[in-house]
């Protein structure tokens, strides 16, 4: 489904993937861990179709298309979906309208048709209800004045809504507290299906106990060092990163 | 924000599409301003003696006065020599007509804007004065108007069969030597509405003037008047549009506003004169002069503005508060894109006991466009338990916009209360980002959040209106949820 080949990212002056290869079929759970700075929310953003990114070299492809020639709007479309690491508040634009305008966004590309606001507010209730949302953060401006975990878990609520193809989900749990790390992993296990794919960006391996992984793969300096099952997630909140990075230094050696 | 996206851009270089010109016959009396060109134009107005005294005075007060040079506005002199004072389309130059015989040209110049005059079009009942450059070209549902007792008409009609309501009411909110425009309106206003609604009636259905410039050269001076008496009520708007023409044209108009013991009058206006072009060539110079005056107690003036046109907006629509309870409002949402300039505001004056007073002002710049509100809230030595409550929200988009405020506050009561909050935003990439990101274009993106930054001042908007202001700014109705 998702192919990423030798990929090659600069943010002004600095590189900070260097060939990146990356496949992810229908239906698997990816882990992708790694230190900080490593390029893992670059990898997020890059896939999302964040602008101040520039691809030097390298491919992603997509169901057979070419990823990065798609607009951002229309990758969500097509089912992208990036659960953020820091969500954005949009003061003034209330929660149930941001969410509705998204859905139906999808919707018109689908050729469904759109919701009215009473059929929309029934599964929007009903998802709230899901992820443990009272019905005000409807009602109130997209993020404004949420908390951590507040933030996040309207994250789910929109990925839930949204239904995506393949969901990337950048350090979602960075800054939550177990019960609402709870209702992210619930969110995103709901969300399993041999259609969809999901890769699952975190610094820590406590989340993949609730999200049990398909592959686990550690990123550093800009490339897959290591790729394994669930076992090495384990391995690695034992080692620390510190093993890897070694491991890719000499690599790169090796390879200069 | 670094950089605003291109898709921002080519939003906001949305066309005017109102620009079109309707060729008409026209009469018009020739460029230039004299004592003569005003007697030439009472003359063909074939207006009573007192009017014409009326408007000579004016004009040698006008004489004496300078431009206002306070606002912060940048626009080269205008020669007031070189501005057609009177055109009028010239089927109409021969008094007022059913809407059967107003020219089909002028019929489908409305449609084409929007404004359908076919009384039997309307479906939602909403009356409509149709001013064209100088002259009122139709008023619709005078009838039913009339069967309640409101008075709707053309200010030239007014003169001629109201000549007594409008000797007593009119310059007594706005006086013709209150300011520079005002003075140059009183001398040369054509035509405009005129309102009465007498006591105890509520006026049972909207009633709206719709402004078109459209001849050459030509400025429009139109005088707008409203009353309502003891425990009237009436909710009235104006719309407004021209033609694109690469010269400057001026729009100095008046509107007073009068209301007696418990009469409510709502004002609204969605005002899109031509902006001018992208380098600020052409479009509207709308220097107007609003004001109401809540005589009586528990009396009751709302403003709701939201201004996207004009190459320069400068107008402050205020209301004094005479009368003890008496409630002031003053909503409104100015948008400048490209070289627009906006000076606006308002000022409520505190004279009554217990009066009270609103503003809520939602500046929005975008392009190179600048926005200043500036506003006096004045609380008078007698007005005993005034209060104030003053939003006062500026959102930049882009990195070359400007945006100011000038609030004024002057309270000579200690009772008094006076609040102010202003908040300075900007539309960030990240916010762009992230909800296209959520499947939203640009577009939208950017409506949705100069939607939600407006949204305060939309809802006070009637709802026909308020449906075409936010089309305006390009955005979609935010439904039913949220």
């Amino acid at each position: 489904m998702l192919e990423i080949k030798d990929l090659h990212v600069k943010i002004g002056q600095k590189e900070i993937l260097r060939g990146l290869d990356l496949s992810v079929g229908a239906g698997e759970v990816h882990a992708i861990m790694g230190p900080n700075g490593s390029g893992k929310s670059t990898l997020a953003q890059v896939l999302a179709g964040r602008e101040n990114f520039h691809i030097e070299s390298g491919s992603i492809t997509w169901n057979g298309r070419d990823l990065c020639s798609m607009p951002i709007e229309e990758r969500a479309r097509e089912g992208l979906f990036m659960a953020f690491q820091y969500p954005i508040e949009i003061p003034g634009v209330s929660n149930a309208y941001f969410l509705r305008a998204a859905v139906n966004a999808v919707r018109r590309h689908r050729g469904e048709p759109e919701l009215d606001a009473m059929d929309f507010l029934t599964l929007v209730k009903a998802e709230m209800k899901t992820v443990g949302m009272k019905e005000e953060f409807l009602y109130r401006s997209v993020n404004e004045g949420f908390s951590g975990g507040e933030k996040k878990r309207n994250e789910v609520l929109q990925m839930s809504l949204l239904q995506p193809s393949l969901a990337v989900l950048d350090e979602t749990d960075s800054g939550l507290d177990i019960d609402a790390l709870r209702v992210v992993a619930e969110g995103v296990n709901r969300l399993r299906s041999p259609d969809r794919a999901l890769i699952v960006i975190t610094h820590y391996q406590r989340l993949l106990e609730y999200i049990v992984p398909d592959h686990v793969h550690v990123l550093s300096a800009g490339r897959i060092a290591h790729s394994g099952g669930r076992e090495l997630a384990l391995e690695l909140e034992e080692r620390g990163y510190g093993w890897i990075k070694k491991e890719a230094v000499q690599g790169k050696e090796a390879s200069a | 924000m670094e950089s605003v996206s291109p898709n921002i851009g080519s939003f906001l270089d949305r066309e005017y599409e109102a620009g079109f010109v309707t060729e008409v016959e026209s009469v018009s009396l020739p460029k230039g301003l004299s004592e003569d060109t005003i007697r030439q134009l009472s003359a063909r107005k074939r207006e009573p003696e007192f009017m014409l005294e009326w408007r000579l005075q004016a004009y040698r007060r006008w004489l004496e006065m300078e431009t206002p040079e306070w606002a912060m506005v940048d626009f080269p002199p205008i020669d007031f020599q070189d501005i057609v004072y009177y055109s009028a389309p010239k089927s109409k130059a021969d008094g007022p007509k059913s809407l059967d015989e107003v020219d089909p040209e002028l019929l489908r110049t409305y449609e084409k804007l929007g404004v359908p005059l076919h009384e039997r079009a309307r479906l939602a009942g909403v009356a409509v004065d149709a001013v064209f450059d100088s002259v009122s070209v139709a008023t619709t549902f005078r009838k039913q108007l009339a069967e309640v007792g409101v008075i709707f008409c053309s200010f030239s009609e007014a003169v001629q069969e109201h000549p007594e309501l409008v000797r007593k009411y009119l310059g007594t909110v706005v006086p013709p030597g209150d300011n520079f425009y005002a003075a140059l309106n009183s001398a040369v206003f054509s035509d405009g509405s005129f309102v009465f609604i007498p006591k105890g009636v509520r006026c049972p259905m909207e009633l709206s003037t719709y402004f078109r410039i459209n001849a050459r050269d030509t400025g429009q001076f139109e005088r707008t008047l409203i009353i309502a008496e003891e425990g009237a009520s009436v909710s009235y708007l104006e719309g407004c549009t021209a033609p694109m023409r690469d010269e400057n044209q001026l729009h100095a108009a008046v509107v007073e506003l009068v209301a007696l013991d418990d009469a409510k009058i709502k004002y609204s206006t969605v005002q899109n004169w031509y902006p001018g072009d992208k380098d600020g060539k052409g479009g509207i110079y709308n220097f107007v002069t609003k004001r109401g005056d809540c005589r009586g107690a528990r009396s009751r003036i709302s403003w709701t503005q939201v201004e996207t046109g004009s190459a320069i907006t400068w107008k402050y629509p205020s209301v004094v508060l005479r009368g003890d309870d008496s409630v002031g409002e003053f909503y409104s949402v100015a948008l400048s894109n490209h070289r627009q300039q906006a000076d606006t505001g308002t000022k409520m004056i505190h004279m009554g006991r217990n009066t009270s007073s609103t503003i809520i002002s939602k500046g929005i710049s975008a392009g190179h466009g600048s926005n200043t509100y500036r506003g006096l809230v004045r609380v008078t030595p007698k007005a005993e338990n005034a209060r104030n409550y003053t939003q006062c929200d500026s959102l930049l988009i882009g990195k070359e916009c400007a945006a100011h405020t000038f609030p004024t506050i002057e309270a000579q009561n200690p009772s008094a209360h006076v609040e102010h909050e202003a908040t300075t935003s900007r539309v960030s990439e990240d916010q762009l980002f992230y909800a296209m990101q959520r499947g939203l274009s640009a577009e939208d993106a950017v409506s949705m959040i100069v939607n939600g930054f407006c949204k305060e001042v939309f809802k006070e908007l009637p709802m026909e209106f308020a449906v075409e202001a936010q089309k305006l700014l390009g955005v979609s109705l935010e439904g039913s949820v949220g």
